[in-house]
């Protein structure tokens, strides 16, 4: 890794209260990386998630977004992508598309009126068009799809051009077959783009598949006060992937199981080996 | 769907008629067997002299004021009680915003607001009175004091229940604060402005009739506790309907209103 890194966390950690959530993440990540996170539910996943984002603060460690610490209110060089509640429910969808712009060009109240709005729905219509929701351009987002609201939610948030784009949990709710289609949406994305993306899943299958680099939260034992537990990174794995192109979906799937059931078996494998560690360092 | 959905729609309407028409059926003959044993009965007066009676005060100018007294009345009370939600409605929306949606000014007014909305509205009737005299403010004013702090709670809660996603999502596209209230918070709080009004309106009408009653020199409310001194059964009754019916109509306007403007929030779930 010879460019410079995009994202530096050092020694972050988050407690509320008394209630460690995070300690000890370390994480450097270069531009244009895919960082696939996965763990069980409560590990802190998308807690760093908010991290990133600056929807919460870090209580120990710190940030850095390009060499500068990260601002305290979201901004638009990360955009983000939540499983629900990622659109605006009283916007049709081409009034979702065109809000970050009227937010752009109308200082005061971000609305456009009368010319100025036509012009903004025609600069949108391209981005319509590759979402594959031209037709249903005057829904609201209660009229659509799961897999068509996340579609919307992502070409919103590509409006601004991030840097950086977050995603918690984005297909979480949604069918396999649509969520195949949203992997090759969001593949061509990233590599038109080239931003870097961080992806929170409980489908391990889908962090293999999506990532060129995997990283496991989970909980370790606080020595000797075990029941306060803080999530870390426990694997920080690196993926190979194919080179840039449109991906060759069914060597992609096949490669994507051999890669998930080589790794299942040696998280297992280290697991028990630091099992067994633990307990020779407790003899 | 719902449970009735099975039901054709012409059993439904005349499902719905039958309570209706035995009210209807249950005064008719009351009132006919009242009138048996005494033609003059005031109590129970007959459809025919009450539809006369209506008719005569919508029709005819008042020998006194020279006004056809009806429409004087409803327009004297639906100015006061439009007056009254108007302001109601400005009160309820700003307050409800800044209190739903900054923090610091939730903890400083939602305890007050909520002690506030527990006082009995129609206990501070007198110092309205001797405040701001007897005149039309007045009345307004109940109208204010009695559905402004419900209204306001409403909608704080409204403003909370916007989703937090929605908020960061916003800022992520770049949004300021001043954009954020007017594009992202404001219009998905007018259709719960509009509830909020037609759940105001049951206290309103209560407040307004009682300001009418205790001092006034028109009104709907007025009219009945006027008349009700010559035991003019024939003028409170269809007055009473009328009232009724003017509630009605104006909660339908208002949900009609709500359907045109704010369809977004009418496609999911089946709404009253």
């Amino acid at each position: 890794m010879s460019a410079p890194n995009l994202v530096e966390v050092s020694g972050v950690g988050v407690s509320y209260g008394d209630c460690p959530v995070l300690k000890r993440v370390n994480l450097s990540v270069a531009e244009g990386a895919f960082v696939t996170i996965v763990g069980a539910s409560g590990c802190g996943k998308s807690t760093f998630l908010r991290l990133l984002l600056s929807q919460e603060r870090p209580t120990a460690g710190t940030i850095k977004m390009a060499g500068a610490p990260l601002p305290s209110r979201p901004t638009p060089d990360r955009g983000i992508v939540f499983q629900r509640y990622s659109v605006f429910p009283h916007l049709t969808v081409t009034e979702n598309l065109i809000l970050p712009l009227e937010i752009e060009r109308a200082r005061l109240f971000g609305r456009t009126y009368g010319r100025q709005r036509r012009v903004l729905r025609e600069e949108v219509q391209a981005t319509l068009h590759h979402i594959g929701l031209t037709p249903a351009r005057d829904r609201y987002p209660a009229q659509l799809s799961g897999g068509m609201q996340q579609r919307l939610a992502i070409a919103q948030a590509l409006l601004k051009k991030p840097r950086i784009l977050l995603l918690d949990e984005p297909f979480g709710a949604l069918d396999p077959g649509i969520r195949r289609d949203m992997h090759e949406l969001l593949l061509s994305l990233w590599q038109e783009t080239g931003m870097t993306i961080f992806m929170v899943t409980h489908d391990i299958a889908e962090a293999f598949k999506l990532g060129t680099r995997l990283i496991v939260f989970d909980k370790t034992r606080g020595g000797e006060e075990a029941a306060t537990s803080a999530a870390t990174i426990t694997y920080d794995l690196p993926l190979r992937r194919p080179a840039a192109g449109v991906p060759d979906l069914a060597a992609d799937s096949i490669r994507a199981a051999d890669t998930l059931e080589r790794a299942v078996s040696m998280l297992g494998g280290e697991t028990k080996r630091e099992a067994k560690k633990e307990e020779g360092e407790a003899s | 769907m719902s449970a009735d959905a099975t039901l054709g729609r012409f059993a439904r309407i005349v499902l719905g008629a039958l309570p209706f028409v035995v009210l209807v059926a249950i005064y008719a003959i009351g009132s006919h067997l009242r009138r048996l044993e005494n033609p003059s009965d005031k109590l129970l007066p007959s459809f025919d002299a009450m539809a006369s009676t209506f008719w005569a005060m919508a029709t005819q100018p008042d020998q006194r004021s020279g006004n056809l007294l009806l429409w004087s009345d409803t327009a004297a009370s639906l100015g006061r009680l439009g007056a009254g939600m108007l302001i109601t409605a400005s009160v309820a929306l700003s307050l409800g915003i800044i209190i739903g949606y900054l923090p610091r000014t939730r903890a400083t007014l939602a305890p007050f607001i909520a002690a506030i909305s527990l006082i009995p509205p129609i206990t501070v009737l007198p110092i309205l009175f001797v405040v701001f005299g007897l005149g039309e403010v007045s009345k307004v004013m109940l109208i204010v004091v009695g559905t402004a702090p419900i209204m306001t709670r409403s909608l704080a809660q409204a403003v909370m229940d916007i989703p937090r996603e929605e908020i960061v999502k916003a800022e992520t596209l770049g949004a300021s604060s001043l954009q954020l209230v007017f594009r992202v918070v404001l219009p998905q709080i007018w259709p719960r402005l509009v509830t909020a009004m037609r759940l105001g309106l049951v206290p309103a009408w209560i407040f307004l009739i009682s300001a009418e009653a205790i001092a006034s020199t028109g009104g709907l409310g007025y009219r009945i506790f006027l008349v009700r001194r010559y035991l003019a059964m024939d003028v409170i009754l269809p007055y009473v309907a009328w009232i009724t019916l003017l509630a009605y109509g104006l909660d339908r306007l208002l949900h009609l209103f709500s359907r045109r403007l704010f369809r977004w929030a009418h496609l999911t779930g089946e709404s009253l």
